[in-house]
C-alpha cells in the first residue's frame, strides 16, 4: 500500500512540475493543483503505516498518528482558497488580453531588441571590413 | 500567558472581520484600522521590553502543552522585528490613507491589509514549523490580493508571476515540512532543535538545503530573485512600500531562525558567504542597469538580502548582531525610499527616470525626503546605513573572510552610483521625455496631502533617530544575536511546563 502512495506522490510532484512548466494559466494552474495533492498525500504518509484506527474511539489498541492528517487538512483548506484566487487571476488575465498564455515580459523584449540591433550593427561592420580587405 | 503575545495576533483579525461588517462606512473602517494599528504597536512594545534582557517568552494556545499544541514563542530577535515592522504597517496605512491615487477606501484593502498585518506578526511569534507555514500563507495570500490590486493589466501579468512563484515556494515548504515529521515525528521548532542533530547528517543537510531554497525564494536570494524586480513595481505606492519593507524580511528572519536554531552547524558557513557576495553583486548590477525608480529600489532589495545572509554567514555574534542592526535599518529605510517614489509618482504619474527632471525645484521638500534614506542606503556616515555596514564589515574581518567583504564594500559605492542616477535623473536637471504631466513639472508645486508627507517625514526621522540611540540600539541587537547563537535560553523556555 505504502509503495502505491509512494508513487502517486512522484506522479502528482512530476506532472505537477511539468504543467507548471507550460505557457498556458489553465495549465499552470492545474499543475500547482497536482502538487499541492502531492504535498498532501506526502503529509499523510510521514505519519507511518496505513491501517491503523483513528484517534477517536479507539479501544486503546495502536492508532494512526492525528498530527499529519490536521496538517493535511489544513493545507488542503489553504490549497482551496489559493487556488480560488488564482482561477479569479487566470479569468480576469483572460479577459483583459483574450489569451489563455502568460504574455511576454516586457523587460525580457527590450533586451532581445536590444541583442538583435547590436548583431545588425555587427553584421554591418563585418560586410564593411570585409570591403575594405577586398 | 501573557496578553501581549496574542495581541498582535488577534487585533489585526478580529479588525478584519469587523471591518468587512463595516463596509458601507469606510471612514469608520479607516479609524478601526489605524487603532488597531496602533494597538498592534502598543503590545509589541510591550513585549519588546519583557525580553530586551535576552529572555523568552512562551504561550502555548489553547491549553495544548508542549510539543503537540501551537506554541508562540518570543525572543529578543522576534520582539525588535515584530516591534519595527507594526510600526511600518501603521505609517504606510497612514500614507495609503492619504494617496488619492491609491483609493484605499475602495473594496477590500482594508481587511486585506490588517489581515497582512496579522501574518506578519504571526510569522514572527510561531515557535513551530507547521504555524510558520500557516503564516507565510496568510501572508502571501493578503499579499496576492494587494499586488493585483487595481486589476491592471500590467498588474496582472506580473501579479501572476509573483503569485506562481510563491505557491511553488509554499508547495515545498509543506513538502519540507512532511520530511521533517518523518524523520523526527515533531514540528516544534524547540523540540526539532533537540531532535534534528540525532539524525543521519546527510538527510539533515538536505533537509536544510531544502528549507534555505524555500525561504530563499521568499527572502530573494540569488539565485532566486528574479521574480521580485518585476513584481514589486506594479503594486500601488503604499503596498510596495510595505512589501519592500517586510515581506523579503519575513523571509530573511526564516532563515535566521532555521539556521540558527535548526540547521546550522556552528561557525562560519561558505554556502551562506557565498550566496550573500552573489546577492549582493547581482542586485546592484541589475540596479545600474535600470531607468525607473522602483525598479531601481527593487533590485536594491536584492542586494542588501544580500548584506544581511552575509552577516548570518559569519555566524558570529558580532555577525548576528550587526545583521539584526542591519535588518532594522533596511526595513526603515527601504519603506521611506518607496514612500517617496510614491510621492513621485502621485504627482506626475510616473516613476521613470526619462520622463522625469527637476524636482529639485518644484519640491526641495520631496528632495530632502530622498536624499537623507538614499545616503542612508549608500552607507554615507553618519548615517544608519555607515553603522550597519560598518558592523558588518568589523564582523567579516574578526573571521577573515576578506572576499565577501570587499565584495560588500565594492557594492556600497556602486549602491551610492545608482542612488545619485536617481537624484540627477529626477531630482536635478530638465526631463529627457517629458511626461505627459510636464505642465506638474514646471514651477513649484502646490503640498502633498499631510497625511502623505507626514508618515515619510516622521520614517526619515525614525531613520535618524536610529542613529543617534545606535549604541544602545547595538547592544539591543547583541543580546538578540546571542539569544540567536546560543538557543538553550529558547529550547528550555519552551520545554518548560
Amino acid at each position: 500500500m505504502i509503495v502505491v502512495m509512494v508513487a502517486a506522490v512522484a506522479v502528482l510532484y512530476g506532472t505537477g512540475a511539468y504543467l507548471l512548466l507550460q505557457r498556458n494559466l489553465s495549465r499552470i494552474v492545474i499543475g500547482l493543483g497536482l502538487l499541492a495533492h502531492g504535498a498532501n498525500l506526502l503529509l499523510l504518509l510521514a505519519g507511518g503505516r496505513a491501517g491503523d484506527a483513528p484517534l477517536v474511539g479507539g479501544d486503546g489498541g495502536p492508532y494512526a498518528d492525528p498530527l499529519p492528517q490536521a496538517l493535511a487538512l489544513t493545507a488542503i483548506v489553504i490549497t482551496f482558497g489559493v487556488s480560488a484566487y488564482l482561477l479569479a487571476l487566470a479569468y480576469r488575465s483572460w479577459s483583459l488580453t483574450r489569451s489563455d498564455e502568460v504574455e511576454d515580459d516586457v523587460e525580457d523584449r527590450r533586451i532581445a531588441a536590444m541583442i538583435e540591433a547590436r548583431a545588425t550593427v555587427e553584421e554591418r561592420e563585418q560586410d564593411h571590413d570585409g570591403e575594405v580587405a577586398e | 500567558m501573557n496578553p501581549n503575545l496574542v495581541l498582535p495576533l488577534i487585533l489585526p483579525l478580529g479588525a478584519a472581520a469587523l471591518s468587512i461588517g463595516l463596509g458601507r462606512w469606510p471612514l469608520t473602517r479607516r479609524w478601526l484600522v489605524t487603532l488597531t494599528l496602533a494597538g498592534t504597536i502598543v503590545s509589541s512594545v510591550f513585549l519588546l521590553i519583557e525580553v530586551a534582557d535576552g529572555s523568552v517568552l512562551v504561550g502555548h494556545v489553547g491549553g495544548v502543552d508542549y510539543p503537540i499544541g501551537i506554541t508562540l514563542v518570543v525572543d529578543t530577535f522576534s520582539a525588535i522585528l515584530l516591534t519595527i515592522s507594526t510600526i511600518m504597517l501603521f505609517a504606510v496605512f497612514i500614507f495609503a490613507a492619504g494617496s488619492p491615487k491609491t483609493d484605499e477606501t475602495r473594496a477590500f484593502f482594508h481587511p486585506v491589509y490588517l489581515i497582512l498585518a496579522a501574518g506578519v506578526s504571526a510569522a514572527f511569534l510561531t515557535g513551530d514549523l507547521f504555524n510558520l507555514f500557516v503564516a507565510f500563507e496568510v501572508t502571501l495570500t493578503a499579499s496576492y490580493v494587494l499586488i493585483t490590486f487595481g486589476g491592471s493589466r500590467l498588474q496582472i501579468r506580473h501579479g501572476m508571476t509573483y503569485v506562481v512563484i510563491s505557491l511553488l515556494a509554499s508547495t515545498l515548504f509543506i513538502t519540507g515540512v512532511g520530511l521533517v515529521y518523518a524523520a523526527t515525528g515533531t514540528v516544534n521548532m524547540a523540540d526539532l532543535a533537540t531532535k534534528l542533530p540525532e539524525i543521519d547528517p546527510g538527510l539533515r543537510s538536505a533537509l536544510g538545503v531544502m528549507f534555505l531554497v524555500v525561504f530563499g525564494i521568499k527572502a530573494a536570494i540569488f539565485p532566486l530573485f528574479f521574480w521580485l524586480p518585476d513584481s514589486y513595481p506594479v503594486a500601488t505606492s503604499p503596498v510596495t512600500a510595505i512589501f519592500a519593507g517586510l515581506l523579503t524580511k519575513v523571509g530573511v528572519y526564516a532563515i535566521i531562525r532555521s539556521h540558527t536554531l535548526l540547521f546550522g552547524e556552528s561557525g562560519p558557513s561558505t554556502l551562506l558567504l557565498a550566496v550573500a557576495g552573489l546577492t549582493m553583486v547581482t542586485g546592484v548590477l541589475g540596479a545600474i542597469t535600470q531607468n525607473d525608480v522602483k525598479r531601481i529600489l527593487s533590485f536594491h532589495i536584492v542586494s542588501q538580502i544580500g548584506y544581511m545572509i552575509f552577516g548570518l554567514g559569519l555566524y558570529s555574534l558580532a555577525g548576528l548582531a550587526a545583521t539584526v542592526f542591519y535588518i532594522v535599518h533596511h526595513i526603515i529605510v527601504k519603506t521611506t525610499l518607496f514612500l517617496v517614489g510614491g510621492l513621485i509618482e502621485e504627482r506626475t504619474g510616473t516613476a521613470s527616470l526619462r520622463h522625469l527632471g527637476g524636482l529639485l525645484h518644484s519640491s526641495p521638500l520631496l528632495a530632502v525626503l530622498f536624499l537623507l534614506p538614499a545616503l542612508s542606503l549608500a552607507g554615507i556616515p553618519p548615517l544608519s546605513g555607515f553603522v550597519a555596514k560598518l558592523a558588518l564589515i568589523e564582523a567579516g574581518f574578526a573571521i577573515g573572510s576578506y572576499l565577501t567583504v570587499s565584495v560588500a564594500i565594492a557594492v556600497s559605492a556602486l549602491t551610492l552610483f545608482s542612488m545619485t542616477k536617481i537624484w540627477s535623473g529626477v531630482f536635478w536637471g530638465k526631463a529627457d521625455e517629458p511626461s505627459p504631466n510636464v505642465a506638474d513639472l514646471e514651477g513649484k508645486w502646490p503640498a502633498f496631502p499631510r497625511m502623505m508627507t507626514g508618515p515619510t517625514a516622521l520614517l526619515v526621522a525614525l531613520g535618524i533617530a536610529f542613529v543617534v540611540a545606535a549604541a544602545p540600539l547595538y547592544e539591543l541587537g547583541e543580546i538578540a544575536a546571542g539569544g540567536l547563537i546560543d538557543p538553550s535560553t529558547y529550547i528550555s523556555a519552551v520545554r518548560a511546563p
